[in-house]
């Protein structure tokens, strides 16, 4: 009995010091999850911690969320689970709330305000790097899909005002018929090679 | 009921919002600025830095700020079990099909079909936010050339570091509001 509190313990004050700790996005806190879970720990094979990095990078939502609830999860059903979301959670929701306490007076400041302003130009740099980075992989991909996609997408956001869940539904399954199509055509073709 | 209103737009930002990292930025900003009038454009701006600058995923940084905001530390909590709840449920049918099938083609296919969508959108937020940045107001101005030079220059300097010395983010963030108080201070 000892023995399972002491690893829910360990599961919440983990997540919950990598989580205060990380800056920067969720692609920073799986490296340091990985280093925690798989090194130190050992409750996690090296194969399953990269499959679970794919899961969690393919659902909805905070990759350090979804990558917490998997580990939670695996290493101790669903109340290990609720205990990791936890603890990944309560830094940013403390941190925040005494920000937002201090908001306003922070924000009539005027030195306070001149920083804002040129955090907000190296803000707007940095989503276009991010932008730059990703659109170039996808220019590299050499594909027609989803470059229009990508342009029509753009499209109906900036200009026609396209409700975004729209977009992101229909461009779901344009992606699920299109990754469908290429399964089919790569077995065909294989079929077609066994046949020769 | 704003409670209810709260949860339910922080549970479509969590549901929608594939891919990680800035993919919740363009829900965000359609939810609590464009839908509801719980943020201005300005204030939206300075939640993306507050993100930035600490630590957490975006989403669950602005669903604490707007919960806060919006109805106090029960609108934070409850704002933030919308944005998580979504990801609660899925990740683990994920992970059961997973370990039960050992293949997540179909959903990878539909991860791929979406990341063009994913960048469209996030491009889109990103004008909006250096339209602000650069005019201090949402809508282009009719006089473009109108532009806070300084504003324009740390975002030159911030992206030509970025793509030249691929240095983490934070610190060109930190850095640009450390020329911007220089750059205010004595210009």
């Amino acid at each position: 009995m000892k023995d399972k509190t002491q690893i829910f313990r360990k599961l919440f004050l983990s997540t919950f010091q990598l989580s205060a700790c990380t800056f920067g996005g969720g692609f920073v806190i799986i490296p340091l999850m990985r280093k925690k879970f798989v090194e130190k720990l050992h409750w996690i094979e090296e194969q399953e911690m990269m499959d679970l990095t794919a899961i969690a990078q393919s659902s909805p939502g905070a990759i350090a969320v979804n990558a917490a609830i998997l580990i939670g999860y695996h290493v101790a059903g669903i109340p290990g689970a609720l205990l990791t979301v936890l603890g990944t959670v309560l830094p940013p929701l403390i941190i925040i709330s005494v920000i937002s306490l201090f908001y306003q007076a922070f924000r009539d400041n005027v030195i306070v305000n001149m920083a804002m302003m040129g955090m907000t130009a190296g803000v707007a740099a940095v989503i276009c790097d991010v932008v730059l980075t990703m659109g170039m992989t996808i220019c590299r991909q050499k594909r027609i899909l989803p470059l229009v996609v990508l342009l029509t997408s753009f499209i109906a956001v900036r200009f026609l005002q396209i409700n975004i869940i729209l977009i992101i539904l229909l461009c779901g399954i344009v992606g699920a018929a299109d990754a469908l199509y290429q399964m089919r055509k790569t077995k065909a073709d294989e079929k077609g090679d066994a046949i020769k | 009921m704003i409670y209810i209103e709260l949860f339910f737009s922080f549970f479509q930002i969590g549901l929608f919002s594939i891919g990680g990292g800035y993919a919740a930025m363009p829900l965000i900003q359609h939810q609590v600025v464009d839908t509801h009038p719980w943020l201005t454009m300005t204030q939206f701006a300075d939640i993306m830095t507050i993100a930035e600058m600490t630590p957490g995923p975006i989403a669950i940084n602005s669903a604490t700020f707007v919960g806060i905001r919006v109805a106090g530390l029960p609108g934070a909590l409850i704002a933030t079990l919308g944005c998580i709840l979504p990801s609660c449920i899925i990740v683990m049918t994920l992970a059961y099909v997973y370990y039960r099938f050992r293949n997540l083609s179909i959903v990878q296919g539909v991860l791929a079909g979406l990341r063009p969508a994913v960048v469209a959108m996030i491009a889109s937020a990103g004008i909006s936010l250096l339209i602000l940045s650069f005019y201090g107001q949402r809508a282009l101005p009719n006089d473009l050339l109108d532009v806070n030079y300084i504003s324009l220059f740390i975002w030159g300097a911030g992206l030509l570091v970025l793509r030249k010395w691929k240095v983490n983010p934070i610190f060109v963030i930190a850095g640009a509001g450390a020329c911007g108080i220089l750059l205010y201070s004595f210009l």
